[in-house]
């Protein structure tokens, strides 16, 4: 099962370094990783998809929060989440496809962003489904060049994931405690 | 050579933290190492350290020089563990830098609070390939508890703060900070922070109540309960509440490699080390029992063999200060995260006094008939006698530190540690090497106190330049090589899973004796089992440093042994023991 997590780390000289690093030390299988400013200066956050039959989560957790810039990581997956990934896809476009191609991206409510003579540039957001769907619309009539930056996540609500309050919350417990 | 009286006292005639001082970058690191409580240093000085080397003389800190910079890591790895403060080295960037890889890594494993500074090329310089420049930062970051690369001497005594804190408290481990040239030689307003502000690093110390609750009732209910007492014991200073614990509920304890002292060995209660070398009655133990309480261990490979088929019966009370050590290997029944002292002082209040005296019966009858420290009789020097002799003859009192291989196993079966501290050993990452270093590192801290280093022939040839610092400085450590001119261990491994090929294991026999005497250290040899009383006594009563070359028996194994991987079902006896 793919299990999203978010971390939020002090933006620190080499804090991705030793998250990644811890990866490949302990032989975490991860999906996609996604890090970007947050609310607070200093405060980076990032969002993670791993596949629980690989890799063992708790264990991906509280490897996390032994790295000293970790300051708080959650398991969002059962959380009524807000998850979205954007997607740049360069599609060949000739005069006879074009128009097909922009109708197929406003029903994804996709955006064309570039036109050239023999290409589109096409920026969608959505789910990881959404865009995949999109994806493979597109693929009849040739994807020159793709990326996709992976998932970031955001709980629903009231609840949310932050630092505000952690002073004074127990941390670091064992599952199950 | 002359010793710095190095106490705090000798250096406070300056004026300290009332009223700030610009300071170079080099002096501020000393100003911090002062205010640390260090005394001594363990360092090799090279091109960009020589700033803080300058200064260095002019402060109340011993520097002592090693040979190679691992063996600067394992003296303050050796040191840390001895005194239970936090050891210190310095290296030069570079070599310097990538030759304490190894003692850093060896602290990492086994959660020893060292610091670690490292000279780096100046700022401006970093990234151009400049001479002697490395990375040592991105090099260490899996084998540290955490890194710095200082890029402004304003973040200096902060950093130092931060780092000698990380280091000791939780579960401790190796910090290191890496200072470039320019940093050394700029100056700043030096005042040492009070306070660290760390909003990521929160040790959980105090345990769970509920948690302690449950604990209570599954011993409540236990018949064949274990305890297994690891490295974490002796790391929190929970000796006395472990004995308290035991004796209250009537458990037995079998202390791991690294948590040996933590129980005393010649109690009642006492049972001996676990694991693909351990005793068989503590492996049969462990194997039938109902209850494991596992109080600062982590259930390392060594000890679990096939750890599907570990302890098949027993359900399990797992007690870390690090939340990701519970469930990594063994699954808790009961996790409880906390410092094993203050986790142990809740739960001696939330348990009953217990009763296992069938259980234990059972035990000893096991131990009965299979003795752990079986020594077949023969004419010839085997290698358990000589470590069996020492301890008779310094009767148990004094600090052993090993190196890794068979002498290391012996020396953990065929010594009863009484007391905490009193057994020094690279558990975890088994570095050959270690011993000598380290056994310095043990010297200096505990003066007062015999230490014998127990090393292999092989791992004495790693590191024995280190014979140069102990003749300078007058460090009067003990070695006795154990010298069966062979890799042991691996010797041992061929014969018994290899076809008996000795590929690459053979060492031959340079004269050890000959080379102590050509760094002006006494050298002594031991041929024969009769003259092993004399000469180990000899030793024993030399007032300075000695090393007693044992020339034993080549071909003896360790036993018991579990093959590794394997299940309790595949344990080597001593061949003395088999039907």
């Amino acid at each position: 099962m793919k299990h999203v997590l978010v971390a939020l780390l002090e933006d620190r000289p080499g804090v991705l370094q030793r998250v990644v690093n811890l990866f490949s030390r302990r032989a975490f299988n991860i999906d996609t990783l996604t890090v970007g400013h947050t609310e607070q200066p200093d405060i980076s956050r990032l969002t993670l998809v791993v596949d629980s039959t690989a890799t063992d989560i708790e264990q991906v957790v509280k490897q996390l929060y032994k790295i000293i810039n970790v300051l708080k990581v959650s398991d969002v997956t059962h959380d009524p989440t807000v998850l979205r990934e954007l997607a740049l896809i360069k599609v060949t476009a000739t005069r006879q496809t074009r128009s097909e191609i922009v109708q197929i991206v406003s029903m994804f409510r996709g955006h064309i962003v570039d036109v050239a003579a023999d290409s589109l540039i096409v920026e969608v957001t959505g789910t990881e489904d959404k865009i995949d769907a999109l994806v493979n619309l597109l693929r009849g009539f040739g994807i020159k060049e793709m990326v996709r930056t992976g998932p970031v996540a955001m709980v629903r609500g009231q609840s949310g994931v932050t630092t505000f309050g952690e002073e004074t919350r127990p941390r670091l417990r064992a599952a199950g405690e | 050579m002359a010793i710095h009286p190095a106490t705090r006292s000798a250096a406070s005639e300056e004026p300290r933290k009332d009223e700030p001082r610009k300071l170079s970058g080099a002096r501020i690191v000393c100003e911090c190492l002062i205010r640390e409580g260090v005394q001594v240093i363990f360092g090799h000085p090279g091109g960009v350290v020589l700033p803080l080397y300058h200064v260095l003389p002019e402060y109340p800190i011993r520097h002592i020089l090693v040979r190679h910079e691992q063996a600067a890591a394992h003296a303050a790895d050796g040191y840390a563990r001895a005194s239970r403060q936090v050891g210190v080295c310095l290296a030069t960037s570079g070599p310097g830098a990538t030759n304490l890889v190894t003692g850093i890594a060896c602290a990492m494993m086994d959660s020893v609070p060292i610091v670690a500074i490292t000279g780096n090329v100046p700022t401006t310089a970093i990234g151009r390939d400049a001479f002697q420049e490395t990375d040592i930062t991105g090099i260490t970051m899996p084998i540290t508890k955490h890194n710095y690369l200082v890029t402004r001497v304003e973040d200096l005594a902060r950093v130092l703060k931060e780092a000698f804190h990380i280091a000791r408290t939780g579960r401790p481990g190796p910090v290191l900070v890496d200072i470039p040239k320019d940093i050394f030689l700029k100056e700043t307003w030096f005042e040492y922070p009070e306070t660290v502000n760390l909003p990521g690093y929160k040790p959980t110390l105090h345990g769970n109540a509920r948690q302690i609750r449950a604990a209570a009732e599954l011993i409540a209910q236990a018949q064949r309960p274990v305890i297994l007492a690891g490295h974490g014991v002796l790391i929190s200073g929970a000796e006395a509440e472990l004995r308290e614990f035991a004796e209250k509920t009537d458990i037995p304890v079998i202390c791991t490699l690294l948590g040996l002292g933590a129980f005393p060995e010649s109690h009642e209660l006492s049972l001996a080390m676990p694991g693909m070398h351990g005793a068989a009655y503590s492996n049969l133990a462990i194997h039938e029992s109902d209850l494991i309480i596992a109080i600062g261990m982590r259930f390392d490979d060594r000890i679990t063999g096939k750890v599907e088929a570990f302890a098949p019966k027993a359900k399990v009370i797992h007690i870390d200060i690090d939340p990701a050590e519970i469930g990594k290997n063994v699954k808790a029944t009961v996790p409880i995260v906390g410092d094993a002292k203050l986790v142990l002082r809740e739960l001696i209040k939330a348990v009953q006094p217990g009763n296992h005296r069938d259980w234990l019966a059972q035990i000893w009858e096991w131990r009965r008939k299979m003795p752990l420290t079986v020594i077949r009789e023969t004419d010839k020097l085997l290698p358990q006698y000589v470590i069996r002799k020492l301890y008779e003859i310094t009767g148990g009192d004094a600090i052993v530190v090993t190196d890794v291989g068979q002498h290391q196993m012996w020396a953990a079966q065929h010594w009863w540690y009484d007391k905490p501290n009193s057994f020094i050993s690279s558990g975890g990452l088994g570095a050959m090497g270690y011993g000598v270093p380290a056994a310095i590192g043990a010297k200096v801290a505990r003066p007062d106190e015999t230490v014998w280093a127990i090393v292999g022939d092989g791992g004495f040839l790693m590191t024995m330049q280190e014979l140069g610092t102990i003749a300078q400085e007058q460090i009067p450590v003990k070695i006795a090589i154990i010298n069966n001119a062979y890799l042991g261990m691996i010797r041992q491994w061929q014969e018994l899973f290899y076809n008996r090929r000795y590929s690459a294991a053979y060492l031959g026999s340079p004269d050890y004796v000959k080379i102590a005497e050509a760094f002006g250290i006494r050298g002594l040899r031991l041929r024969t089992k009769e003259e092993c009383d004399t000469v180990l006594r000899e030793a024993q009563e030399y007032s300075g440093p000695v090393l007693v070359d044992c020339i034993v028996e080549s071909e003896e194994n360790v036993y018991p042994m579990i093959p590794s991987g394997g299940t309790i079902q595949e344990m080597l006896l001593d061949p003395a023991l088999r039907d």
